[in-house]
């Protein structure tokens, strides 16, 4: 019996032994808390600023911000600003042809890019730009090798460059400032997770409603067990 | 009051089976006593499939069959539509939760020998659920028109392809096009909202009415019809399933929904499992993703498509995987006749049974797992490995269930 009972282990275990490799490069924690719309303001904010010229989120109303403690009216001040109407859709101002043109690719629509890519890998793809000469932009990425954005954030964050030490262990690539940008690097970080945050809130912007009506939901069900289990025994009292 | 209710359930019954059937199948359908834990899912994969039909209604509402306007319809729903998101998200964790109980309801059957003799027919039209779900699965994730969505598809139908002879025109008629496109989009979206929920339903009824015809079986394996009250004629191990089972079985659906809702508010995609990120991404016919996956409930078969590497008697390697995947599917359906054991019960059958159904169990798993990852050369070797597990738990069965050391089965069913 006992042999069964290793073989069994040994046939259990077999596929996590070799799942052990090591993943491609470790992300950065993204610092997202949905519940804070200080936060998602000033992300929203930067996202109109530097995102929507060419990137749409064009499942996205204008009005829905209001869920992040906006009124209309700085909705139609602060976001607004090609001469859309309040419950407009976030469409790119940029033609998709020419986006082709320009980039290669049409710029994504950014809607729902923190469900696909997931918060952490924008928080660090947002951070890990850096100058290569070899690259049609002239600009090179850590977790996106070749993208064809270029680094539209740099007068923020500066311009860093590739540090490759090899050791033993194989190649460790780093990146290191060169050229200092308009905020600091503690700046430049939380500047990239508030903008993470506010995509994290674009992908669903109900998830706040979700959870807290998830939590009356869980309450209610934890009565309703508490009655139908009271209600089983006393039917199953005379079952012997 | 009484009266006035009592002179009108006359009146039903004198032109409708009102009051016999209520008898028939609840109030005097006598159900074995000893039911446990793993008889909650059969009246689980029915509140599973009601809570489909609603929420699919809704869905249809405001989801456009339209390869350039699904994408965004879904995201309408999930934004613009009051409440869209609720009735979205339990709409596809429905669909996962629907074959988590459905493979659980299996196993039950494959624990206790539900599936033997008088139930094989029982067992059969539960097969053909099994198999028409899958089919609602699938043409269900193509309507989001997500990268998976698309790339999942363009899989399935090139299996279809792979016929020998006819296999072209036949993935072209299904499609309605050479490739998969906004035709096949309209025509999938009528197969997963018309056809197949309406094969779904009688398939269901039917399974309910031959269930009724046969009696439950029990966690004894042993028919409480033999031992019966010779002055009432009611099985002395049975009792009227409603109000006892009725009252049961509320209980586990809340406790099942506890779960169920626990997914929908708190974690919907289940971590890419039930919601796959890459589905995220707008369908893109020039794009293939770099790694393909189906949903979390079809990979074990998958793993055994992709199992299959080297042309063998003629036959190209890439049929072999259709042929392989498509038996594991049916041979579910071959058990009532494979298993020749003279107990039903786990409870009663012999070590032998009781490995086989355990190395079975941990290479669906093991499968499972294995679809979802890259293959590499490793992990095609092991899904070569446990898919002749798989297979061997059925070819070896009437051998095994035959020389395996059971014990006698007890006359009346223990606690």
């Amino acid at each position: 019996m006992m042999k069964i009972k290793t073989f069994l282990f040994i046939v259990c275990m077999a596929p996590f032994i070799v799942s052990a490799a090591p993943l491609e490069m470790e992300l950065d924690k993204a610092p997202v808390d949905i519940s804070d719309n200080a936060s998602l303001q000033r992300g929203a904010e930067s996202f109109v600023n530097y995102c929507l010229t060419c990137h749409g989120a064009s499942f996205m109303r204008y009005n829905r911000h209001r869920d992040i403690g906006f009124d209309e009216k700085e909705i139609l001040e602060r976001l607004v600003q090609t001469g859309q109407k309040v419950g407009d859709l976030m469409e790119s101002a940029m033609w998709k042809k020419e986006g082709e043109e320009w980039f290669g690719v049409v710029p994504p629509d950014l809607s729902v890019i923190a469900r696909s890519r997931g918060a952490d890998w924008l928080y660090t793809y947002l951070r890990t730009f850096y100058r290569d000469d070899s690259t049609v932009t002239g600009w090179n990425n850590l977790v996106f090798d070749r993208a064809a954005m270029p680094h539209v954030l740099y007068q923020l964050q500066g311009e860093q460059k590739l540090v490759v030490k090899t050791s033993d262990s194989g190649e460790q690539k780093s990146l290191v400032l060169d050229k200092k940008g308009e905020l600091t690097a503690a700046e430049y970080d939380k500047f990239a997770g508030d903008l993470v945050n506010y995509l994290v809130y674009l992908g669903e912007p109900h998830a706040n409603a979700r959870k807290s009506i998830g939590l009356m939901v869980m309450i209610f069900l934890l009565g309703m067990l508490v009655l139908s289990y009271a209600l089983k025994r006393e039917y199953w009292k005379d079952i012997h | 009051m009484s009266n006035r209710l009592n002179s009108m359930t006359e009146w039903i019954d004198k032109r409708f089976p009102l009051t016999s059937n209520w008898k028939a199948h609840l109030s005097e359908y006598y159900a074995p006593k000893n039911f446990n834990f793993w008889y909650y899912f059969g009246s689980l994969a029915l509140l599973v499939l009601v809570n489909q039909l609603i929420t699919g209604i809704f869905l249809t509402m405001n989801y456009k069959p339209d390869a350039s306007l699904a994408f965004a319809s879904v995201e309408y729903i999930m934004r613009d539509v009051d409440y869209g998101w609720l009735i979205r998200y339990m709409h596809s964790t429905g669909a996962s939760m629907f074959f988590v109980v459905v493979y659980l309801h299996m196993f039950r059957g494959m624990m206790y020998g539900s599936y033997r003799k008088p139930r094989e027919l029982l067992w059969l039209v539960g097969m053909a659920i099994f198999f028409v779900l899958m089919s609602l699965a699938f043409t269900g994730y193509i309507l989001p028109w997500g990268q998976m969505s698309y790339w999942g598809a363009q899989v399935i139908v090139s299996m279809f392809g792979a016929i020998p002879v006819i296999g072209d025109t036949l993935s072209q008629w299904l499609l309605g096009d050479f490739t998969l496109s906004d035709a096949a989009l309209n025509r999938f979206f009528a197969y997963h909202v018309v056809t197949l929920p309406l094969v779904l339903i009688v398939l269901v009824f039917v399974h309910i009415l031959a269930l009724h015809e046969v009696g439950s079986n029990n966690p004894d394996g042993i028919e409480i019809k033999a031992n019966k009250n010779p002055k009432t004629g009611i099985p002395v191990d049975g009792i009227p399933f409603h109000p006892y089972y009725s009252v049961k079985d509320i209980v586990g659906v809340v406790v099942f929904l506890m779960v169920f809702c626990g997914i929908i508010f708190f974690a919907p995609e289940m971590g890419g499992y039930f919601l796959e990120h890459n589905n995220f991404i707008p369908a893109n016919t020039l794009q293939t993703p770099d790694h393909i996956a189906p949903v979390w409930y079809f990979t074990p078969y998958y793993s055994m498509l992709r199992a299959v590497t080297v042309n063998f008697l003629w036959i190209d390697a890439k049929l072999w995987g259709v042929i392989l995947m498509a038996a594991a599917v049916v041979v579910f359906a071959f058990l009532p006749w494979l298993d020749r054991s003279p107990v039903k019960s786990i409870r009663y059958k012999g070590p032998i049974f009781k490995f086989a159904l355990t190395l079975f169990v941990i290479s669906f798993l093991v499968l499972g797992w294995l679809g979802m990852k890259s293959p590499t050369p490793l992990y095609t070797l092991l899904a070569q490995i446990f898919t002749v597990i798989y297979f061997a738990f059925f070819l070896f069965m009437p051998w095994y269930s035959k020389i395996d050391k059971t014990k006698p089965e007890p006359k009346r069913v223990s606690k």
